[in-house]
């Protein structure tokens, strides 16, 4: 290493611990009470105002509150900001990803934090910025085998009191995490909340998911916000996703209003709130459960929010009507057999008004002309494994 | 759409029968059982059409599987490492097929070198669950995005060719 390059190197530390320490140096102490005396030292003031203006009973519930945020990137980070200032008991957070310079089209991180993982990171921003919020990391990918176990256990033990979380949210950007976030959630009867941008960064979502009571994220094939755009001028090539930092932002918003209405207990909390920015269209509905889910643990919650007496039934029957999921919904054609087959299937189905199903999958299928593998008898597992290294 | 080679070919994959996932015990048994016959299927079929691409296996548990893919251009071999987890949630959800040696090289991948796919790729894959498995991923996803990228990746010369001293 020349002499340079190690004075550079030199700069570049006492610059991060510059940083540190300022940091430190500007960290407020703990407070136990939250106060609504309206003084300039007072960081809950005007958020404890709420209540004195009759908008929230009782703000400061929010200490004794826990929410699980899966995924802290774009949404997610300014998701966990948000909650942060708001003064939320505890946060557990999750992520396997590390910050890049790629992501400073976004909110939250910063240039310097590039290389440290997102949780980590983000935990010593949102500690300094408040430090009566409980903060929790998880570095690992939820969507493993092995990890998931350690999902479920985490989100069902790390409210402050040691039971489960009061709210998920899922801010992750993949299909796959956000099964696996369902899967967990039906299994442990936890409410959660969906969100996500589509890749063409000009449209998101927010979804509150109860399960039994609203529709899954199994229930039925991806939700999509029409953004008019029409799909033959989309050039992906040589992209997987766009994101813009106002979208994102303006999601996480959504998400963390309706996280507080749901849990402060005022407003009315969307079961479904879409954005279309090209047009500046905010759809809304509600969906309820596919009676037929691929989710076992969906089927039995329906059934148990069922067999509820009416009166603790929130979600009348009046009100789903709109974009139910019918059983009979003929859900365009599919598969390999014919010479049909394999295209897209018909138009996707519009559900509400500015929302419709990402694609259509069919209820019945018939595969009888294709040949299928041999399900019993036959070679042992550990024979087709040897057989296979051997090609 | 998919093209008529592709559909070709999963057509001549044979389909499985068990909804089961990583978490189901025996039933995960049975269905890695149709996976390996389903795998076995389809390299035979691409070595006796001369077009032999790649190998895979697993952990004892079918959880991880890992392996090799390689692409012929202008007669010379590029070969790639293979990686993937079997998700929680599979059969319902795909797995995530990586080439991490690529990753950061193209902007057709997701963090740790998962490869991008295609649009058509989820509906098709969710219009078919559970009957498509491994192979069809392999088929269906890895296939194409190989044969749009590397032969790219090359001209850009963000990948050169390797000599091997082994075959
Ligand atoms: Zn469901």
């Amino acid at each position: 290493m020349s002499e340079i390059e190690k004075l550079r190197q030199r700069i570049k530390d006492l610059e991060q611990q510059l940083l540190e320490s300022q940091c430190k140096s500007a960290a407020r102490e703990k407070i136990a009470q939250m106060s609504s005396e309206v003084v300039d030292s007072n960081p809950y003031s005007r958020l404890m105002a709420l209540k004195r203006m009759g908008i929230v009973n009782n703000y400061e519930k929010i200490r004794e509150l826990s929410v699980a945020i899966v995924g802290v990137g774009g949404v997610g980070s300014v998701t966990a900001e948000m909650l942060t200032r708001c003064g939320i008991g505890k946060l557990i957070l999750f992520d396997y990803d590390k910050v890049e310079l790629a992501n400073m089209n976004r909110l939250f991180f910063q240039p310097h934090q590039a290389g440290q993982s997102k949780v980590e990171a983000a935990a010593k921003t949102l500690q300094s910025i408040n430090p009566d919020v409980e903060i929790e990391t998880h570095n690992y990918n939820i969507t493993t085998v092995d990890n998931f176990y350690n999902f479920i256990d985490t989100i069902s033990t790390s409210s402050l009191l040691g039971g489960p979380v009061d709210l998920v949210l899922s801010c992750v950007d993949n299909f796959e995490a956000r099964m696996t976030i369902n899967t967990a959630c039906n299994e442990l009867n936890l409410k959660w909340f969906e969100s996500g941008v589509s890749e063409n960064a000009v449209s998101g979502h927010i979804q509150f998911i109860i399960p039994g009571e609203s529709a899954c994220f199994a229930c039925a094939p991806p939700l999509v916000v029409a953004a008019n755009i029409d799909e033959k001028t989309l050039k992906r090539d040589g992209v997987c996703a766009a994101s813009l930092p106002t979208t994102m932002g303006i999601v996480a918003g959504f998400l963390v209003q309706n996280t507080l209405k749901y849990l402060l207990g005022f407003g009315t909390t969307s079961y479904y709130l879409g954005y279309n920015a090209m047009q500046d269209f905010f759809p809304t509905m509600i969906l309820r459960p596919n009676p037929n889910c691929d989710d076992s643990y969906c089927r039995q919650r329906q059934a148990e929010y069922a067999a509820k007496p009416k009166v603790e039934q929130t979600l009348s029957v009046a009100d789903a009507d709109e974009g139910a999921i019918h059983e009979d919904n003929e859900w365009g054609i599919s598969l390999i057999d014919e010479t049909e087959s394999i295209n897209e299937g018909n138009a996707t189905s519009e559900i509400s008004t500015g929302i419709k199903l990402a694609y259509t999958v069919p209820q019945v299928v018939n595969t009888e002309s294709q040949e299928q593998v041999t399900k019993s008898d036959g070679p042992s597992l550990e024979e087709l494994m040897a057989q296979m290294k051997q090609i | 759409m998919v093209d008529e080679s592709t559909r070709k070919t999963l057509s001549s994959i044979p389909l499985l029968q068990t909804k089961a996932g990583p978490r189901d015990k025996d039933l995960w048994v049975q269905r890695l059982k149709e996976e390996y016959q389903a795998l076995i299927k389809y390299v035979q079929n691409n070595k006796s059409s001369d077009n032999d691409w790649f190998r895979l296996e697993s952990n004892k548990e079918g959880t991880k599987w890992f392996g090799k893919c390689w692409y012929i251009h202008n007669l010379l071999k590029y070969e790639f490492e293979i990686e993937f987890d079997i998700p929680v949630t599979y059969p319902t959800t795909a797995p995530e097929l990586a080439l991490p040696e690529l990753d950061g090289k193209t902007a057709k991948m997701y963090r740790g070198g998962k490869i991008c796919l295609t649009d058509h790729f989820k509906p098709l894959w969710a219009r078919n669950v559970p009957k498509f498995g491994i192979a069809h991923a392999m088929a269906l996803g890895l296939g194409p995005w190989l044969a749009v990228e590397i032969p790219d990746l090359i001209e850009k010369g963000v990948i050169a060719h390797k000599e091997k001293s082994a075959e």
